[in-house]
């Protein structure tokens, strides 16, 4: 939305969200919202190879385990001393992420459309399978994340308040959100676009089809990871369970579908919706653990998919009238 | 590990890998008519597998008895499945064609979870059971009556597309639907009639199953990425390659648990798959 | 003689027991302009994809300013300098038609604006700049062809492939599709045009490639080509051929 209307409306969104935790001093509300901004985050990830470039990945969960597990383990190892910080953990985690994306991506992204699916599906459980077998880094057990004392930006560990966790999961979302604009303006954003919409039209122009669907790969896993390793400091304990399974991989998707797949802001108004829609979900079945929010998400899905593919966005972008 | 073993884990392979076979055909039918993967094959499997313990544990019927019941619940769930999604979204982008069934597939796992839990449920006292002795392997009984009847399932689902003027025409439609329509051939009946079936091979399937597997909300998942497995390797669309890609897939099982690690077995399957799908995308047998 | 441009050596290739094309030979020369005819099924555009590096050919060379191309992928023949258009069109949908040449000028730089302001170029030259900002989408086909030549355009080929130019356009937009295609051989572009419309092959080529069951049955002037007995026989058939 680049009129003058859009950017006054997205700064005065930030300045309310700047203010938030000035006025909701309680931990419950502050929760929600940094939930809301690390799903937001983890779609704005997934939408770049999936909504722009049209790689529909089911198994991103993947890359979120590899920074939640990279920045617990790094934290682990006392030896390293102040190096052992879940920063440095948060790059290492990425740079795996990135690394294993590629790894994933040069064998996988021979296949398409449906076939590209089932694969990265196959990929998530595969590994969820051999970290659960794993000893080495918990196997089904989880990892606790290491407690430093004290609480510090430095140990990214807040005990007292969640208030500088809800600046940090803002800003990394604003961060996203950057670096999917910067992305979309950029020739890789046109080159992207193209690929989902005709890829081999799009190489009969000249683009080098395989080097883009890698490079948005690349740039997904990281974002994904850097939540992944916020979520870590953030909850204290991580297992595959937790960090690895598919029904993440289908809440992240879900989130961006539900917004508007392939929009700026279609992941944060999913996660606006999502988020809040378990929560009362959750209360008002007092966390049986009857996956009845899995069934409305269920539902969800496939009345998205079926009445409007767009998701919000695109409602609202009829309502404008273009 | 003696040759004893392995002969055995070889022998239990086929008789699963007829099973297999079996469900991937139902997944190659519907994606030869109209080219969409089905995301909740498994959980159309899971509830073939309730329906038969239900009906044991409600009425006392040996899921053998209630078979024919169970493949008309599955029947009508493929067609009711058309009409009510499938159908809006043939001619989809294809994000919106994967998050149907996927959504689908959510739905009735979760919903199965949330009406029965998620203990492990299990047929007592079957009509069959027990195990017979033949040549020094030992072959559970149950195993073997569900690899026959998937077998005969398969066999008859051969028969039907290739011998019946039906059959043929659900063919024509896959080859070509513009073309089988401009021959008075309905194709939306086809289509339902392609998910009716496609989910009724899964109604013996699962009524099969639940003579001697456990019976829980998430026991589609595995075999439905087993179904994709043997469909990619037999060829999407070639339901006779399914019968051969099948077995493979579970000699595979069984010896990637013998050779390599028992709790990794399926992580075995899944790279296979990777494998063949990215050195022969066509599958073994299919002509893409 | 100038070097050809683009030389093609007894191309075959084979798709199971169907030959699509076999010992293809003919050159085109820098700048020229050669119409491609021949009956449906007789391997034009299978010829285009082993060019354009959608196939790979069986047998044979394909040569572009002597090095060989034959067998590299899409995107590469593509920054080689030679593009293409479809005879299926395949507009980027969901994109703006000035989105669309875009893709097309990023292939030489990498400037946003620059891309934006070649693209507005290419889009006057081929009279779509007042469509700039709707969705390719909506576009009519005569307009769609249109944006496919643009799109091509824009990566500044020194040979374009052009599939079908007149093929599902009304009567009245053609004369205006065919005089562009004669300004863009004007400013120098080679060209190879697969057309069905005999006065438009006419009017336009310099030389005229006839292939028949994937075979190229004759090379010459348009004039010959089109008397060729062979050419008529294998268009009409035996029963008109003189």
């Amino acid at each position: 939305m680049p009129t003058a209307l859009g950017r006054a409306a997205a700064l005065a969104l930030l300045g309310a969200l700047l203010a938030f935790p000035l006025v909701f001093t309680l931990p419950y509300p502050r929760d929600v919202m940094i939930r809301i901004f690390l799903y937001a985050m983890l779609a704005t990830a997934w939408n770049v190879l999936a909504g722009y470039c049209g790689q529909i990945s089911l198994g991103h969960a993947v890359f979120f385990g590899t920074g939640a597990y990279a920045s617990t383990l790094l934290a682990k190892q006392d030896w390293l001393g102040v190096w052992a910080s879940p920063w440095l953990g948060m790059l290492l985690g990425a740079a795996l992420a990135v690394l294993l994306s590629q790894v994933i991506g040069y064998p996988v992204f021979r296949l398409r459309g449906h076939y590209f699916a089932i694969a990265t599906i196959a990929v998530g459980e595969i590994v969820q399978t051999l970290v659960i077998n794993w000893d080495g880094v918990g196997g089904a057990r989880g990892l606790f994340v290491a407690i430093k004392r004290p609480d510090s930006l430095i140990n990214l560990q807040f005990h007292e308040s969640k208030q500088t966790y809800y600046y940090i999961a803002l800003a990394l979302l604003v961060l996203a959100l950057a670096i999917n604009q910067w992305i979309v303006r950029s020739r890789a954003g046109f080159y992207f676009r193209a690929i989902r919409e005709d890829q081999d039209a799009a190489a009969a122009l000249g683009v080098p089809v395989a080097r883009y669907k890698l490079r948005a790969m690349a740039v997904s896993a990281g974002l994904t990871a850097v939540g992944g390793t916020f979520y870590a400091q953030y909850v204290f304990f991580i297992d595959p369970e937790s960090v690895l399974p598919l029904s993440l991989s289908i809440l992240i998707c879900l989130v961006a579908v539900l917004g508007g797949v392939g929009t700026l802001w279609g992941p944060l108004i999913g996660a606006a919706v999502l988020v809040p829609l378990s929560e009362v979900t959750r209360i008002q079945l007092g966390g049986t653990g009857k996956a009845l929010d899995l069934v409305v998400y269920g539902l969800l899905i496939m009345i998205i998919s079926v009445i409007q593919p767009g998701g919000i966005m695109a409602l609202f972008q009829r309502g404008l009238r273009r | 590990m003696t040759a004893e073993v392995l002969l055995q884990g070889i022998v239990s392979g086929l008789l699963m890998g007829l099973v297999y076979a079996l469900i991937a055909a139902g997944l190659s039918l519907i994606f030869g008519l109209m080219e969409i993967v089905n995301f909740a094959h498994g959980e159309f499997l899971m509830v073939a597998m309730f329906a038969s313990y239900w009906a044991w544990a409600l009425w006392r019927l040996d899921p053998l008895v209630s078979l024919p019941l169970t493949v008309c619940l599955l029947f009508v769930l493929g067609v009711a499945t058309y009409w009510g999604l499938i159908r809006w979204i043939l001619d989809a982008p294809m994000l919106a064609q994967i998050f149907a069934t996927f959504g689908l597939a959510v739905f009735l796992r979760s919903a199965a979870q949330a009406l029965w839990g998620v203990d492990f449920l299990v047929v007592r006292n079957p009509l069959v059971e027990g195990r017979i002795s033949l040549g020094g392997l030992f072959l559970g009984l149950p195993q073997l009556v569900a690899s026959a009847g998937a077998l005969l399932a398969f066999g008859a689902l051969h028969w039907f597309i290739s011998r019946t003027e039906t059959g043929l025409a659900l063919q024509a439609t896959a080859q070509d639907r513009q073309a089988a329509s401009l021959m008075g051939i309905d194709t939306q009946r086809m289509f339902a009639l392609g998910w009716g079936i496609g989910a009724a091979c899964l109604g013996v399937a699962g009524a099969l199953l639940s003579l001697f597997f456990y019976v829980f909300p998430d026991v589609g998942a595995t075999f439905s990425l087993l179904a994709y497995v043997a469909v990619a390797l037999g060829g999407f669309g070639n339901v006779p390659g399914t019968l051969v890609a099948g077995v493979v897939v579970g000699l595979v099982e069984v010896l990637g648990g013998l050779l390599i690690a028992p709790a990794l077995k399926y992580a075995v399957v899944f790279t296979i798959y990777l494998v063949v799908v990215l050195w022969r995308p066509q599958g073994l047998f299919g002509r893409f | 003689m100038t070097a050809p441009l683009l030389d093609i050596q007894s191309v075959t290739k084979r798709f199971g027991g169907l030959v699509a094309n076999r010992g293809i030979s003919f050159q085109v020369a820098p700048g020229e302009l050669i119409g491609l005819i021949g009956p449906n099924g007789a391997g034009k555009s299978t010829l285009f994809d082993l060019l354009t590096g959608f196939q790979a050919p069986d047998e044979g060379h394909i040569l572009l300013d002597g090095e060989s191309i034959a067998g590299l992928s899409p995107d590469r023949i593509s920054r080689r300098g030679i593009g293409r258009t479809f005879q299926k069109l395949r507009p980027f949908g969901h994109m703006t038609v000035l989105e669309n040449v875009m893709v097309g000028a990023f292939q030489k730089t990498t400037s946003p604006r620059e891309a934006r302001e070649q693209a507005q170029r290419a889009l006057e030259s081929v009279g779509l700049a007042d469509r700039a900002q709707a969705h390719a989408r909506v576009l009519s086909t005569g307009q769609r062809k249109r944006l496919e030549m643009a799109r091509a355009l824009a990566t500044r080929p020194r040979l374009l492939l052009l599939d079908e130019v007149t093929g599902g356009v009304d009567q009245r937009s053609i004369p205006a599709l065919v005089e562009l295609v004669q300004r863009l051989h004007a400013d120098g572009t080679a060209l190879v045009v697969i057309e069905h419309n005999m006065r438009v092959i006419m009017g336009i080529s310099q030389r005229v490639v006839a292939l028949h069951l994937g075979e190229v049955i004759t090379v010459g002037p348009p004039s010959a080509v089109t008397g060729d007995p062979r050419v008529i026989e294998a268009y009409l058939g035996r029963a008109y051929a003189p």
